[in-house]
């Protein structure tokens, strides 16, 4: 598996995964979070390896995982952090929260800080719309958050 | 866990797990009868935590599903702790003294089932709510 | 098994669980194993109780007593007090937002007192990770029923009679629905629960599959019986990650006790269920986009017919509903048609879930039957508006649907009067507006949402809403003229009649429905450069009232770009060419001599 610019103990992981299911087409998806989920982000050599093993164009994974936000093929930093910009996230403020997050760590063009530890990306509506505006740290949810709580939250994953 | 082959293995399952759940339905409340323990401090030290598992055992194996059984606080008869209070829609309460678990569940049999009311173990309400 | 004389049932949804509920409930475990109760006193993790907004929730039965806002300290003396003593804790207690009374029974609380529960029933009740709980509140007995009193005929009629249409925002006919699919002669045919649920705001789908996840697999058995399929997908987005384990721990249950894989009950009916992950695309909540998902491709619509009760799923005949109109089947199965068609109005019939959210004081789940008005929802269920602020408008059927002003709020709702008001039914979200709310930036709020969700496959769509967004950044910038207006109307009519799915044809709906009814809103940006509600932050002007203004000089202070000038108690005034509208003066001033307009 040299040809592929990619960890090879991961790339086994998957391999198996794969191996494991029987109608791959149809799979794709499920394979992509699986990929995604092990290595982060999708990179293309990571789709190609998919395409291959699955006998798929790699055209079609590419449209795929172009066509899906929850897919990335950017690295993504070391803590990702969430922003809910659902309709009740955004009447209580959820927009204000965004430019502080950004403001804080920096971030001007993209959604990534620049030393790598924080990605920000916003999504539309976690369902916990009870504890408006929500933020989603690696899976920890914060709720009710305030301008003046971001501050705090970045604290507590800069340790 | 074994597969259920059939609709009648599955209902005799669903009775059998019945049980766990009816304690929980708290749907149409106020028609149901209700008995209270005296679960304070004195009422423990006396034995009503027998006298509450007796009463609720009772219930289950009777299937009575008309019964609620709570826990209450003291009611201030110390002296003939562990009381119970039955109370039936439409009746005037009835408070009972000195009952353990064995008198619980007579009065499970009893009055409940059978409307008699157990007059020896009646002691007198000297309070109204209002 | 011991009988436990009492129920510690605490939520473990989504809301509550961020609030911490999953301590609360390590907490009263170690608590009761301390007290030596262990055989007696039985903490149950359930689904979502709909009241988030005040969570974690903690529900005592036999007692009926239920507590709010628990935390692991409040756990702790909830044991001491209410579980070991027998006296309930006052203060942690719900309390009436108008009286301040505590409310003890779930019951007395405004919250509950109009809902009836038949999606929901088990949501707050039964453990979802254990089938025995769902088995005794006659769980898998429909199944049961159907596979051994019914013919496939006779459950459809049953369906149909019982007037249930969908509840994932089309309203179409459930039983004609299976009907349709049954009548398409395969070899093969699927069965798919829409679980997608992707409007912004709507939770309801996401609650019944954590708090109740076998009575969509039974449904799903149910449909597959009849339609003639034998197998089925959840399609579930996601971003549900605790849906997810919750199906995949009731499916391994479901599969051990034999009550899905082959010969269900001794039958010859066999069926399988699967589950397929979105990856976060709305348009894959439309029929065929999810279809084409669920094969591994891209998530774009296709042209109807045929529809997917025709070929569907790699080309076969195909049946999908979502979560909630499936949470409906077990219960009409079991207690008839009759009873369910009582429940609503002449054409809609039963209970609708709404998601309640935005600016209301009981943010929740409720489940009320049709043809309550929105006054009943937002007012007696909702709790009125936070703060005592005034209303403005509520937003039903998500993106797709509309703003409902208060001229309409005694509407009782259901489909066709939703429909007829200019918004829909959706998937039940509701989202509550008070007067600090800009009804032309909330309109542009969806249209950003369409555009970013657009799949691009259809020209009204993909280059229509993009345009509709322009003129609304014109407008809200402060750089709108009337034949904006007319444009807008004409191009939101346009895509409508022309866009190829679902998804497009609604798209304009936020933004005519609020043309519709804020008019005048929409002029005050336009000719008088204005935004009424304080809200587009291009038009906004900050001055300072001489006679509040002591002249303290702290505005000019903070001011980041010297825009305020002043002598020491003289009134200060601002320079708009300077002011970057920050609102730093406004927050500053401790007089309230700074407003903006």
């Amino acid at each position: 598996m040299a040809e592929y610019n990619l960890n090879s103990e991961k790339l086994k992981k998957l391999e198996e995964y794969i191996d494991g299911i029987e109608e791959k087409e149809g799979a794709l998806i499920n394979i992509l979070h699986e990929a995604q989920d092990m290595f982060g982000y999708l990179p293309k050599d990571l789709q190609l390896y998919i395409a291959r093993k699955c006998n798929i164009p790699a055209s079609k994974v590419f449209g795929v995982v172009t066509f899906y936000s929850y897919f990335t093929m950017e690295p993504r930093g070391q803590h990702v952090i969430n922003i809910c910009m659902g309709t009740a996230c955004f009447v209580k403020g959820a927009e204000k929260i965004l430019t502080e997050f950004k403001r804080i760590l920096n971030i001007k063009e993209g959604n990534m800080s620049e030393d790598g530890m924080f990605t920000i990306n916003t999504l539309r509506c976690v369902g916990a719309c009870g504890l408006a505006p929500v933020v989603m740290v690696d899976g920890k949810v914060y709720g009710r958050v305030k301008v003046e709580d971001v501050e705090e939250i970045i604290k507590e994953y800069k340790k | 866990m074994a597969g259920i082959k059939s609709l009648e293995e599955l209902k005799a399952l669903r009775d059998k797990y019945k049980e766990n759940i009816i304690g929980r339905d708290t749907s149409d409340s106020e028609n149901k009868i209700r008995i209270s323990v005296g679960m304070a401090t004195c009422g423990i030290a006396s034995g009503a935590r027998d006298t509450i598992n007796a009463i609720i055992d009772e219930v289950s194996k009777e299937k009575l599903t008309n019964v609620v059984v709570v826990q209450s606080g003291c009611l201030g008869y110390c002296y003939a702790e562990p009381t119970v209070e039955v109370r039936v829609p439409g009746k005037e309460p009835v408070l009972y003294g000195n009952i353990n678990a064995e008198r619980g569940r007579e009065i499970i049999k009893k009055h409940i089932k059978n409307g008699e009311i157990q007059k020896d173990w009646i002691i007198e309400r000297t309070f109204k709510n209002i | 098994m011991p009988n436990y004389r009492m129920n510690l049932l605490v939520c473990g949804g989504t809301g509550c669980k961020a609030s911490g509920s999953s301590e609360v409930v390590e907490v009263f475990e170690k608590e009761i194993e301390k007290a030596g109760l262990k055989n007696e006193i039985q903490v149950i993790v359930t689904g979502c109780f709909g009241f988030c907004e005040k969570g974690p929730i903690v529900k005592v039965t036999p007692d009926n007593v239920f507590y709010v806002e628990v935390n692991p300290e409040k756990a702790v003396r909830i044991i001491n007090e209410h579980i070991i003593k027998g006296r309930i804790v006052e203060e942690y207690l719900y309390k009436e937002p108008v009286t301040k009374e505590a409310l003890p029974e779930q019951s007395d609380m405004p919250f509950y007192k109009k809902q009836i529960r038949i999606a929901l029933r088990n949501c707050g009740f039964i453990d979802p990770e254990n089938i025995y709980e769902y088995i005794a509140v006659d769980g898998y007995q429909a199944l049961g029923k159907v596979l051994s009193e019914m013919t496939p005929e006779e459950v459809i009629e049953e369906v149909k009679k019982s007037g249930l249409r969908g509840r994932g925002g089309g309203g179409f006919s459930t039983g004609l629905k299976w009907e349709m699919t049954k009548k398409s002669k395969s070899n093969q045919k699927y069965v798919i629960c829409n679980a997608d649920e992707g409007d912004p705001g709507a939770f309801m789908d996401r609650s019944i599959l954590e708090g109740d996840p076998h009575t969509v697999l039974e449904a799903m058995a149910i449909c597959g019986y009849c339609i003639g399929a034998n197998k089925g997908y959840i399609y579930i987005r996601a971003e549900y990650p605790l849906a997810i384990q919750r199906l995949r721990i009731a499916i391994k249950q479901a599969y051990e006790l034999g009550l899905l894989g082959s010969n269900i009950l001794g039958s010859n009916f066999s069926f399988d269920i699967d589950l397929k992950y979105g990856a976060g695309a709305f348009i894959c909540g439309e029929e065929t986009a999810l279809i084409n998902s669920i094969e591994g491709g891209r998530g774009e619509p296709t042209v109807k017919p045929p529809f997917p009760a025709q070929k569907g799923l790699w080309k076969k005949p195909t049946n999908i509903n979502n979560v909630e109109t499936f949470a409906n089947i077990c219960p009409i199965i079991l207690k008839g048609a009759d009873w369910f068609n009582s429940i609503g109005t002449e054409k809609s019939k039963g209970t609708k879930v709404f998601a309640l959210a935005g600016k209301i004081n009981n943010v929740g789940l409720v489940e009320v039957p049709m043809g309550l008005t929105l006054r009943e929802i937002i007012y007696d269920l909702g709790g009125g508006i936070k703060g005592g602020k005034k209303f403005k408008a509520v937003q039903t059927g998500g993106p797709s649907g509309g703003c409902i002003p208060k001229e309409h709020l005694d509407t009782p709702i259901d489909y066709d009067n939703l429909t007829k008001i200019g918004s829909m039914m959706g998937s039940g979200g509701m989202i509550v507006m008070d007067e600090d709310d800009c009804m032309v930036n909330i309109a542009k709020f969806y249209l950003e949402f369409t555009c970013d969700e657009s799949c691009g496959r259809c020209t009204p769509c993909r280059v229509g809403n993009m345009r509709m967004l322009e003129i609304l950044k014109e407008i809200t910038e402060g750089r709108g003229t009337m034949e904006h207006l007319e444009e807008l109307k004409e191009l939101g009519q346009i895509i409508k009649d022309t866009a190829l799915c679902g998804l497009g044809q609604t798209s304009p709906n936020p933004v005519l429905s609020t043309m519709n009814f804020f008019w005048d809103e929409y002029v005050a940006h336009v000719k008088d450069k204005t935004c009424p509600a304080g809200v587009c932050t291009a038009l906004l002007k900050y001055y300072i009232l001489p006679e509040k203004c002591v002249g303290c000089t702290a505005c000019a202070k903070v001011c980041p770009t010297n825009a305020i000038s002043g002598e020491v108690r003289k009134t200060h005034v601002i320079d708009r060419e300077k002011c970057i509208k920050c609102g730093a003066c406004m927050a500053t001033c401790r007089f309230n001599a700074i407003t903006r307009r």
